[in-house]
C-alpha cells in the first residue's frame, strides 16, 4: 500500500488534479463532508497544494461532536450533576465540549456519580454489568459509521434484561444535510468528497439524489492521501464530462451495497427523526431515535430528558457558519486567539475532527 | 470521529460475534457482530471496536493499478512536469 502515501504517486496526482482544473472554469470548490477526511487532507498538506492546484477544499457538517446542539451536552451534564449512583458514558470529545452549563469534564458529578470516557459502546454496557447498583447512560452520538454499534447495544442492553443501561441517542444521518447545505444555496459548491466509512455502512445509493437533482459530482474517498486525491479526480472528470454521478473511489473497503449487516441492526432498534443540527437548524428525517420497542432503554424517555428548546451557541462561536462551509475557521474571531484546543470556545475546536481544531493544529501548513 | 483502521483479523471466538484483531503486532479484543463470516487472515476496518468492513483484495490492487498507470503516465515526455 505504499503507493497510497508515495511522493511520486502524490505529485503525479496533483498534476492530474492540476491539468483537469485547468481545462474547467473555477473556482473549483469540493466539499469534504468527513471530519477524518478534513484532518487527512490538512495533515499531509494536501490542502495549499490542491489549492495551487486550482481546487479549493471546504470542510463541511461530518464531525458527530461539533454538530450535536447544546441541549444534549447540557441534558447529560444535569443528569450526572443531578442523580446520585449514576455513570455518564460517552466519548473522549464530548466530554470537553462547552455550553452555557459548562462541561462535562469540568461537571461536579451527584454523590457516588461519575463520568466515564469509553472508546466501544460495548464498554458502556459493560459499565451496567459491572455496576448493577448504578444507572448507566451511554451519550452516544455518531454518524452511520458508529451507529450501528450504538444500536447494538440497545439490543444486546434488551436481551440481557439490564434495567440500569440507557442511551442518550445523539445519533445523526449524513445525506439529509447534504441536501440542507445544497438547497440552502449559501456556499456554492463543484463536488463533494464523500465519507468512506459511512460509506461502508450505507453503500452508494443515498448520495444518487446529489447527481440526479442537484447535477453535482461526488465520489466517495478512502483516507490516505492518495484515496482523497482519486476522488477529487474523478470529481473533475465529472465535471469535464458533464456527467455527475456518485463515483466509489474507496472500493477497497466501500461495497456499493454498503454493510446489510449493521444496516439491519440499525432497521431493527432506531426510527428516523427530525432532528437539530448545530448550524445548520431543523433537518427533516436526519436523526435517528429509539423505536418505541426500546423505550426503555431510551434515555430521553427514561429521564425524561428535554431536547427541544432550539440550541443557541456560545457568544462569538461561528462553529455553525464554518460546519456549512460558509466561512473557514480563520474568519472566525475568536480563532487562535480567544479560542484554542486548550481554551475551546465551541465543539469545531474540541473535536479531533472539528475544522477548528484541524485548522489549528496544521496551521503552519495550510496557512504558511 | 469516523476514524477506522485497516487490521488483520487473528482469533475468532467460537460464537464467530468476537476475536481478536493484530494492531501493530498487539492483539486488540474486537466486536464482529456487525460483520458476520469473518475468516482468520481477512483484513477489517475496525472503528470504535466494531469490524464494520472487510477489506477486498481484488479492490485494492485495482487502485494500486490506476495509482501505477497515473505515476508512469506523469513520467512521460510532454506531460507537464509534477510538482513541486
Amino acid at each position: 500500500m505504499d503507493l497510497l502515501t508515495h511522493k511520486k504517486a502524490i505529485a503525479a496526482l496533483l498534476a492530474k488534479v492540476e491539468t483537469l482544473a485547468r481545462g474547467l472554469p473555477s473556482p473549483l470548490r469540493v466539499m469534504e463532508v468527513c471530519g477524518t477526511h478534513t484532518m487527512t487532507v490538512h495533515r499531509h498538506g494536501l490542502k495549499p497544494l490542491l489549492r495551487k492546484a486550482g481546487v479549493e477544499m471546504i470542510s463541511g457538517p461530518g464531525c458527530p461532536v461539533c454538530i450535536t446542539p447544546d441541549e444534549f451536552h447540557e441534558a447529560a451534564i444535569s443528569l450526572v450533576t443531578g442523580r446520585d449512583d449514576f455513570v455518564l458514558a460517552t466519548f473522549g470529545d464530548m466530554t470537553r465540549v462547552p455550553t452555557r452549563r459548562g462541561s462535562l469534564q469540568a461537571a461536579v458529578p451527584a454523590s457516588r456519580s461519575s463520568v466515564r470516557v469509553v472508546y466501544s459502546p460495548e464498554e458502556s454496557l459493560s459499565l451496567a454489568r459491572r455496576g448493577a447498583d448504578k444507572e448507566v447512560v451511554f451519550f452516544g452520538t455518531g454518524f452511520e459509521t458508529t451507529i450501528p454499534s450504538i444500536a447494538l447495544m440497545a439490543r444486546k442492553a434488551r436481551q440481557a434484561g439490564l434495567g440500569n443501561y440507557s442511551i442518550l441517542a445523539a445519533l445523526w444521518t449524513i445525506p439529509p444535510p447534504l441536501r440542507a447545505v445544497l438547497e440552502s444555496g449559501e456556499v456554492r459548491l463543484s463536488g463533494f468528497l464523500y465519507p468512506g466509512h459511512v460509506s461502508a455502512i450505507i453503500g452508494t445509493a443515498p448520495y444518487e439524489f446529489v447527481a440526479r437533482e442537484f447535477g453535482l459530482p461526488g465520489a466517495i474517498g478512502g483516507f490516505e492521501p492518495a484515496d482523497i486525491l482519486l476522488g477529487i479526480v474523478s470529481i473533475l472528470e465529472q465535471i469535464r464530462d458533464g456527467e455527475p454521478k456518485v463515483a466509489n473511489a474507496y472500493g477497497r473497503v466501500v461495497r456499493p451495497e454498503g454493510n446489510p449487516a449493521a444496516r439491519a441492526v440499525m432497521d431493527e432498534v432506531l426510527e428516523p427523526a427530525d432532528a437539530h443540527w448545530r448550524g445548520l437548524g431543523m433537518i427533516p428525517g436526519s436523526g435517528l431515535r429509539l423505536k418505541p420497542e426500546f423505550a426503555d432503554f431510551d434515555a430521553v424517555r427514561k429521564y425524561g430528558l428535554d431536547l427541544a428548546s432550539a440550541g443557541k451557541d456560545l457568544p462569538g462561536c461561528r462553529c455553525g457558519e464554518i460546519l456549512r462551509g460558509v466561512i473557514a475557521p480563520p474568519d472566525c474571531q475568536l480563532f487562535g486567539r480567544a479560542c484554542a484546543p486548550d481554551f475551546p470556545r465551541g465543539p469545531c475546536m474540541v473535536s479531533f475532527e472539528g475544522a477548528c481544531f484541524v485548522h489549528f493544529k496544521y496551521r503552519d501548513v495550510t496557512h504558511g | 470521529m469516523c476514524l477506522g483502521i485497516p487490521v488483520k483479523v487473528v482469533e475468532i471466538d467460537s460464537a464467530g460475534e468476537t476475536g481478536k484483531v493484530d494492531y501493530l503486532g498487539t492483539k486488540v479484543p474486537t466486536s464482529f457482530a456487525l460483520l458476520p463470516s469473518l475468516e482468520v487472515g481477512d483484513w477489517v476496518i475496525v472503528h470504535a471496536g466494531f469490524a464494520i468492513s472487510r477489506l477486498d483484495e481484488a479492490e485494492a490492487r485495482e487502485t494500486l493499478e490506476l495509482l501505477r498507470e497515473i505515476v508512469e503516465k506523469s513520467e512521460e515526455p510532454g506531460e507537464p512536469a509534477g510538482f513541486p
